[in-house]
């Protein structure tokens, strides 16, 4: 835990007294203040190639009245600059006459452990595990041409204090290991990739040597990649595996079902609640509760407690994801949804772990039913125009399906749908939901934060896929 | 206000000495402040007001051929000599690389040219408010137009490099950015679409006026959209996808990709990879200039380019680590290109439009489809059917794909070419890509 008045002229009373002043008549508002340490470490072409450390520090103040947020933020935690700050923010909002809101719902339930991982492993021991890496690649034959592994960790402790001096505060861990191979065959070149994380230690994910099912994996991907041939242009049925095709689900109905969208009658869902936007058995929620995820948290940047929201269940669609702002905006609570990716950022309603739940449908008969299409199991990432609901996402692993069966692998193609209609064409939900391996990162409003996605096998009856054969 | 030079320098020289005391046996380090304002409306009112003050330092530190850096927002002495200890400590127990080493000497810049990057006048957040009110106005004219949201942004920046070699500059920039993004509606659909201006002088800025009805305009055109079929056609791209192309490129010839060989331009300098009257350019010291410098991150002088010749590939972009690797002398590319552009083709816009009897003109693209291994380009995309020089009506939900190899080899440029962003190209054609839809 991060004591953020230790070594500061501004004592913790002080600040509260700062924060009452300033905020008495808003709607809302909060000071939150960051400590984070992170690392990165890199092997790529034979070598260790960078070995960095970041530390960052400071804080963001918000105050919010009616519709209208003045924020202000720095790195200094000082009397002075949280004082200017305070100016700020009062030189914007000239004549408030809000009433702050005080909820705030408690829980005590925990979804990591405080602990840092940067600190768990030596930097020996991962220097050591990404030669492993890059020799346990290379001895896999001449094709191997290039690896690229990285160690990624984090530990972030935040703290929220209200008006009236209400204090929330959260030490979140998080770690991420990647491989990336380029193989080569007869003058073709491919790529694999292939990551693990979450918000636990290095270990629990690579230890007894685990990290080769990682190596294993970005190699029969990038191996799969050389045989493939141009893919299909146009409309056909695709099937989709489980896990992290999920970034469908997170394109196409979630970023369009999050409040500020709707508040601002911006997403195309905006006028949809309570409506069928997706075929029967097509339930999907946005979970923050689940145990050491990479999008679980245990309180969200506003202090609210994390939750499993449902989205839409059985076809129907039933919530929005909200902050504070939004939420009380729409009259409506907050789902815990509130994120921001470090002080220097606003809080925006965002996704957590997006899941699609298991139906009771298999792979093998979805792939059956098809007579010309495709079926997609690794994905690059995808992208979304909130406001016509068209949104894309990038294979890196597909086959052709022809009359029922699989055929060859074919390149890495773009496939674009329409958010509201694209549920509708899912015509079977399999029995086999997965996790992603933990390495999503969300992007909005230039603000990144880590994310998790969830799906089983599905049956799209009709998709635009972006290959070049006619 | 924005921190001086001689804060800066301070504070930079204060970590080389230290890191040279502990131990490294060379050093580099950027201080670097910022102070941004901004001001948000929509829907013509006030929305969001925003002020930030970023203070960051990044050291790294070299023990003979072991290298090593870290960051931090934390100035603090005590947290300096902190992470400097750790820097050189790690330093010290990570493998060594023959190719680790600062920039040679005498390719370091000299000195610095006044390249008129710094803009002293200050605008108020009730002048932003003035701006932005006569923005939305414009921007909501319209009925269609169901919301607008509008920023304006003030950037005063100063930073300084330095090493242990003796190089120690830097210099103030300034930034104002005014955007403006609407939605419009009809029966059928809801469409967004912007428009924006950033420039290093205020008053360099685009009319409040002219930006709002802009966004309005680009916006309302592409109400009702169609799906077409999926067909081979000439693809033409907007100003603003165009550049797109050239990042790709600059990206593709960079010299970390091309030392790791994970780039589809691997060799091929001095070989045709565009059509023949193509030619680039990178030109670092244009006065005003959004991408222009002095130098480049690691201190080493920058010349303009000619990057592509008549088609020819002449450089790759060059930093000191891969230019040793690859045998080639750093050229001042270490961070990427500066102000990157192709020149004018001698067609103009309606030409270009005419040219053939059926075409798209891609105004958005969206997803990361570029693979610069291979050159596979695959995107989804929202533009216009455009029949005998005449836009018809708007088109979504298709992708188009190609490979830049072909794509290259098939530009056609028009000669309205304008210095918007920092990397910028006339509008463009391409023949022979592939578009799905229905």
């Amino acid at each position: 835990m991060s004591n953020f008045f230790e070594k500061s002229d501004l004592s913790r009373k002080e600040a509260e007294s700062i924060i009452s002043d300033t905020l008495q008549k808003c709607d809302d508002g909060e000071l939150y203040l960051e400590n984070s340490k992170s690392e990165s470490i890199l092997l790529d072409d034979n070598k260790i190639k960078n070995s960095s450390y970041n530390s960052d520090l400071g804080f963001g103040f918000r105050a919010i009245s009616d519709e209208v947020v003045a924020y202000s933020h720095s790195n200094e935690i000082s009397k002075n600059s949280l004082k200017q700050s305070s100016e700020n923010l009062k030189s914007t909002l000239k004549s408030v006459k809000g009433t702050y809101n005080h909820e705030i719902p408690k829980s005590n339930k925990k979804y990591y452990d405080n602990i840092n991982p940067i600190e768990q492993k030596s930097l020996n021991e991962k220097i050591k595990i990404l030669n492993d890496v890059n020799d346990y690649l290379r001895s896999k034959g001449d094709k191997v041409k290039q690896v690229t592994a990285n160690f990624l960790g984090e530990q972030k402790s935040v703290e929220i204090i209200r008006s009236g001096g209400e204090t929330l505060s959260d030490v979140r861990p998080l770690v991420r290991f990647n491989v990336s191979v380029m193989v080569e065959k007869d003058g073709r070149k491919e790529t694999g990739v292939y990551g693990v994380g979450g918000r636990q230690s290095y270990d629990s994910y690579l230890k007894d040597e685990n990290w080769k099912s990682v190596c294993d994996e970005a190699l029969r991907i990038a191996s799969v990649n050389l045989e493939s041939k141009p893919a299909p242009a146009g409309e056909m049925k695709v099937v989709l595996g489980p896990g992290w095709p999920a970034i469908l689900i997170h394109e196409a109905v979630g970023h369009g079902l999050e409040g500020d969208f709707n508040r601002k009658k911006t997403s195309a869902f905006h006028n949809l609640m309570g409506q069928k936007v997706a075929s029967e058995g097509v339930t999907i929620i946005d979970d923050g509760t689940i145990d050491k995820r990479r999008g679980s948290l245990t309180i969200d940047d506003e202090g609210t407690p994390t939750e499993k929201t449902v989205l839409i269940e059985n076809g129907i669609l039933k919530n929005f994801m909200q902050d504070r702002l939004n939420a009380r905006l729409m009259k409506t609570r907050s789902t815990g949804s509130g994120r921001r990716e470090n002080y220097r950022h606003i809080v925006l309603p965002r996704m957590r772990n997006t899941m699609m739940l298991s139906g009771k449908q298999t792979q093998e008969e979805m792939i059956k039913s098809v007579d010309k299409g495709i079926f997609a199991v690794s994905f690059g990432g995808g992208q979304v125009d909130i406001t016509s609901g068209k949104f894309v996402f990038n294979c890196t692993e597909a086959y052709e399906i022809v009359d029922g069966k699989i055929g060859s692998p074919i390149k890495g193609a773009t496939l674009i749908g329409d958010g509201p209609s694209i549920l509708k064409e899912v015509s079977m939900v399999g029995n086999d939901m997965m996790m992603d391996p933990g390495i999503g990162t969300c992007g909005k409003a230039g603000q990144g934060v880590p994310v998790g996605v969830a799906q089983p096998s599905i049956l799209i009856d009709k998709m635009t896929v972006g290959g070049t054969k006619l | 206000m924005v921190k001086d030079q001689e804060f800066l320098k301070k504070k930079a020289s204060y970590c080389l000495d230290l890191a040279k005391k502990l131990g490294a046996t060379d050093s580099s380090v950027v201080v670097k402040n910022s102070v941004s304002e901004t001001v948000n409306f929509r829907n013509k009112k006030l929305d969001e007001a925003n002020r930030s003050d970023d203070l960051g330092i990044s050291i790294t530190t070299y023990v003979g051929k072991k290298k090593s850096s870290i960051s931090s927002s934390n100035l603090l002495s005590d947290n300096l000599n902190i992470l400097i200890e750790k820097c050189v400590e790690t330093t010290k127990n990570t493998p060594g690389d023959e190719f680790n080493s600062l920039p040679d000497k005498d390719l370091l810049a000299k000195e610095a040219k006044d390249l008129d990057l710094y803009d002293d006048s200050h605008i108020a957040n009730d002048q932003k408010i003035d701006y932005l009110k006569k923005l939305e106005a414009a921007a909501s004219n319209d009925k269609k137009i169901v919301n607008t949201e509008s920023s304006f942004t003030q950037n005063k920046s100063n930073f300084v490099l330095a090493n242990s070699e003796g190089f120690c500059d830097g210099y103030k920039t300034s930034s104002f950015t005014a955007s403006s993004v609407t939605v419009a509606k009809d029966e059928q659909s809801m469409e967004r679409d912007y428009e924006y201006s950033s420039k290093c002088f205020l008053k360099d800025l685009d009319d409040a006026d002219e930006l709002g009805n802009l966004a309005a305009n680009q916006t309302i055109r592409k109400l009702s959209p169609k799906k077409i079929g999926s067909e081979k056609i000439a693809i033409i791209f907007d100003k603003r996808i165009a550049k797109g192309v050239l990042n790709t490129f600059a990206s593709a010839i960079s010299s970390s990709a091309i030392s790791r060989g994970t780039s589809f331009l691997k060799d091929k300098v001095n070989q045709k990879i565009f059509s023949d009257k193509i030619n680039v350019f990178d030109k670092p010291d244009m006065l005003k200039g959004l991408g222009s410098r002095n130098f480049d991150s690691e201190g080493v002088k920058t010349d303009t380019l000619k990057l592509v010749d008549q088609g020819i590939l002449k450089h790759y972009l060059i930093d000191t680590y891969n230019g040793k690797k690859l045998n080639l002398k750093s050229n001042g590319r270490c961070g990427g290109t500066s102000n990157l552009y192709f020149e004018n083709g001698n067609i103009n816009f309606k030409d270009l439009l005419n040219s053939h009897s059926k075409s798209l003109y891609i105004t958005e693209t969206i997803g990361h489809g570029s693979n610069i291994v291979t050159g596979d380009y695959s995107v989804g995309a929202t533009g216009f059917l455009i029949e005998n020089g005449e836009f018809k009506y708007p088109i979504n939900e298709i992708t188009i794909a190609g490979n830049f190899k072909d794509m290259f080899q098939n530009i056609t440029l028009a000669n309205d070419l304008e210095f918007k962003y920092t990397t910028n190209s006339p509008t463009m054609l391409i023949e022979g890509m592939v578009v799905a839809g229905k």
